[in-house]
């Protein structure tokens, strides 16, 4: 039995990965010996995945699809001891990043995770970046393909493009193979969206220029159905138009999003249709043994149905209160009868979001190996997940994750906050992210009180780069500058899940530091007292508009 | 400036020398009987002469010089040469050296282009299909 159920790199893999090291000395070497300026190098070392912070080097690694084995994860870890201050902090982009690294050492730490077949090429920089997916791929229920196949063959075309290493912006790609998306396809660069149409074929949406950051964006959809085989055609003409004609003049204005905006959805699919119609039957199109060789790969766990009904889980759900909530929160219900995906908070109260220590990652890699098929994932909420547990072994992961401080049942309610860096470590910040986000989760530390408030997302970026994609949290919270003074501007209604994506819309004028925690309050206060039957927060807004929530938090003018 | 090629051409060939942003696709007549197209980088992170080259080798079955001037640097090569360059225009210390080595620094790519290498795709499927055999 093969020790992953996910694509195992062969020769052709492992040979470009260590010869990329290698290469990534020697321009390292020269860097070192002054042959190359730091302007020369800066490109060179962004697509290697080394980004020049305030204090040091961060190096960020791929996760591709958010997917790791076990063996990969403690790998992870011994780096993070070696190399490191033995922390890593997991991403919303489903990447790992370390942040102590040192220049010379680079090469030594990339060559540790070519070891277990692993890089961090194109993590940074103006390239297309990590192909990220549905966190739940493989094991989801409503699942109508594996995205992780195609994430796959994504990952391999992208990977040292010749004619899109240096492209006018960065690209980022996301791919779901359910109806209801956990991948936020519409507000990446290109979101794909697996669907089956009329025909009983299974194809491609393709949405287009979506995107966060200083100009949020709902990606436009430019082709509704595309033929899976076509998918490397269709990607390559998109990036060549994108290439020629996305602008070079202003670093802000350069994604994709506003080319599509500036020129256009309709003008903007003709360009890309009529570059496809040049090259769709070229050697760009997948042989179906191609596909077929990859997907074969990522073929599920030989998963025996189980029980569903566990004595010992029922009992403990009677016993341990917070094991209950936890069962409702952070499990989610498997394809396979008697089994569970299960999800582990890497926000416990008052942590910074997202990081883990190297003995949590390698306590997490001993989970995995004893109940989740050696398989862990890393979800766009910076938690981890395991997706193949059998119900049984629940009271026993529950446990584990108990002693490693990853067993907070909030997954999805209001402390599971994703947060920016902030003021506290980003040069660019306007105003703190994490303080608010710890006083948040002090505030609501009551997992009984968090329950009875549901699913509720707070998103916090410390200035407009929207690192903390405040933009489509139920509530966003905003770090803005008014004349030195650090203010921060709610919004609501944001959303990325299901596929009901939207932008939050501005409450009122921004607000100091030590209002957040109330005005989150009254807007918690005003949905408790007007929700109906099995409404969450934002279905609450929605229905009843921004108005009550305002008097409340603002007072009656 | 050093001019690195495989063959020198004789210095009156008809040449054609391109902004990056000019449509190569518009070119038309202005095409015929060139025997040296010249692109240009204004800056090594500005990437549409790749689009351009190879928009000329692989839809225009340009076949003349194809060469890349302003900032080229040596780890473009391996870029440049997939895109369809056969010269360069480079300034820098060590770049013949570095050109002789660039094309089997990666012994693996992934993407077809004009240039004619075989994909890792196609190396697994010949190899499958050996296998099978
Ligand atoms: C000191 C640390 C950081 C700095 C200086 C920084 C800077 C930036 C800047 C300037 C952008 C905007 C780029 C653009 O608009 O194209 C950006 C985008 C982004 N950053 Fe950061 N960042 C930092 C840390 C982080 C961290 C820790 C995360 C994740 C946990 C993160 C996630 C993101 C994401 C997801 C975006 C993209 C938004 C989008 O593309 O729509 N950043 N960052
Ligand atoms: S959103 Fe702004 S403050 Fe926060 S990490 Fe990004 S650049 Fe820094």
């Amino acid at each position: 039995m093969p020790d992953t159920h996910f694509y195992r790199y062969d020769d052709y893999d492992r040979a470009l990965v260590r010869e990329r090291v290698e290469q990534f000395r020697d321009q390292v070497r020269r860097r070192i010996a002054g042959e190359l300026t730091e302007e020369q190098f800066k490109p060179l070392r962004l697509t290697n995945g080394l980004y020049l912070q305030l204090h040091a080097y961060m190096l960020r690694i791929a996760i591709p699809y958010g997917t790791l084995s076990s063996r990969q994860l403690r790998k992870l870890a011994e780096i993070a001891r070696k190399y490191d201050r033995g922390y890593g902090h997991f991403t919303t982009r489903q990447n790992l990043q370390l942040n102590w690294i040192k220049l010379e050492d680079a090469p030594d730490a990339l060559a540790m995770l070519a070891e277990v077949d692993m890089h961090a090429m194109q993590t940074s920089g103006n390239v297309i970046r990590n192909v990220t997916a549905d966190h739940f791929a493989g094991a989801a229920v409503d699942e109508i393909e594996d995205p992780r196949i195609w994430c796959e063959i994504v990952r391999q075309w992208s990977t040292l493009h010749p004619e899109f290493s240096f492209l006018p912006r960065k690209f980022k790609i996301a791919i779901t193979g359910s109806p209801n998306d956990r991948a936020a396809v519409r507000v990446h660069d290109i979101g794909l969206r697996l669907w089956r149409n009329e025909q009983g074929e299974v194809g491609f949406e393709v949405i287009v220029g979506g995107g966060l950051g200083r100009t949020p964006m709902i990606g436009k959809t430019l082709r509704a159905f595309l033929p899976k085989d076509e998918l490397l055609a269709y990607l390559e003409a998109t990036l060549r138009v994108y290439n020629r004609y996305g602008r070079r003049d202003n670093l802000y204005k350069a994604r994709i999003k506003i080319l599509v905006h500036e020129i256009g959805a309709e003008k903007m699919r003709e360009e890309v249709e009529a570059e496809y119609a040049a090259t769709r039957h070229s050697a760009l199109k997948l042989a179906p043994e191609a596909i077929d060789a990859i997907a074969r790969q990522f073929a599920p766990p030989p998963l025996r149905p189980k029980r569903t009904r566990v004595p010992e889980v029922e009992a403990l759900k009677l016993e341990n209160r917070a094991f209950a909530l936890w069962l409702k929160s952070n499990v989610a219900p498997h394809r396979v009868v008697g089994h569970a995906i299960v999800t582990a908070s890497l926000k416990p109260a008052g942590a910074p979001p997202g990081d883990a220590s190297a003995v949590q990652m390698e306590g997490v890699a001993d989970i995995a190996e004893a109940y989740s098929q050696g398989e862990v994932r890393v979800s766009h909420e910076q938690n981890l997940v395991f997706p193949h547990v059998a119900i049984e072994a629940l009271p026993a992961v529950y446990r584990a994750l108990e002693r490693l401080g990853f067993a907070e049942a909030n997954v999805g309610k209001i402390t599971d906050i994703i947060a920016c860096p902030g003021l506290d470590y980003c040069a660019l910040a306007n105003a703190r992210s994490i303080p608010v986000a710890q006083s948040i989760s002090t505030h609501f530390a009551s997992l009984a009180r968090q329950h009875d408030i549901g699913d509720l997302k707070i998103k916090i970026s410390g200035c407009i780069n929207a690192c903390g994609h405040h933009h489509v949290g139920h509530i966003g919270i905003l770090g803005v500058d008014k004349n030195g003074l650090e203010l921060y501007q709610i919004s609501l209604g944001g959303d990325v899940d299901f596929g009901n994506t939207a932008l939050g819309a501005i409450l009122g004028p921004a607000i100091e530091a030590d209002k957040v925690v109330e005005a989150v309050d009254a807007l918690v206060a005003t949905y408790l007292d007007a929700r109906a039957e099995g409404e969450r927060f934002v279905d609450t807004y929605r229905r009843i508009g921004a108005q009550p929530f305002k008097e409340r938090v603002y007072g009656n003018p | 400036m050093e001019i690195l090629k495989e063959e020198p051409l004789p210095p009156e060939v008809p040449t054609l020398v391109l902004p990056n942003t000019e449509d190569v696709m518009k070119l038309g007549d202005r095409l015929d009987g060139v025997r040296l197209i010249i692109l240009d980088f204004p800056k090594f992170t500005d990437g549409r002469a790749y689009t351009q080259a190879r928009l000329l080798r692989e839809r225009l079955g340009y076949s003349g010089e194809l060469r890349a001037s302003g900032a080229v640097f040596i780890d473009q090569l391996p870029f440049l040469l997939r895109c369809g360059f056969d010269s360069f225009a480079s300034a820098e210390r060590g770049f013949g050296e570095a050109l002789a080595k660039a094309r089997t620094l990666f012994s693996v790519v992934y993407q077809p282009t004009g240039d004619g290498r075989a994909t890792a795709n196609e190396l697994r499927l010949a190899r499958r299909s050996a296998v099978a055999a």
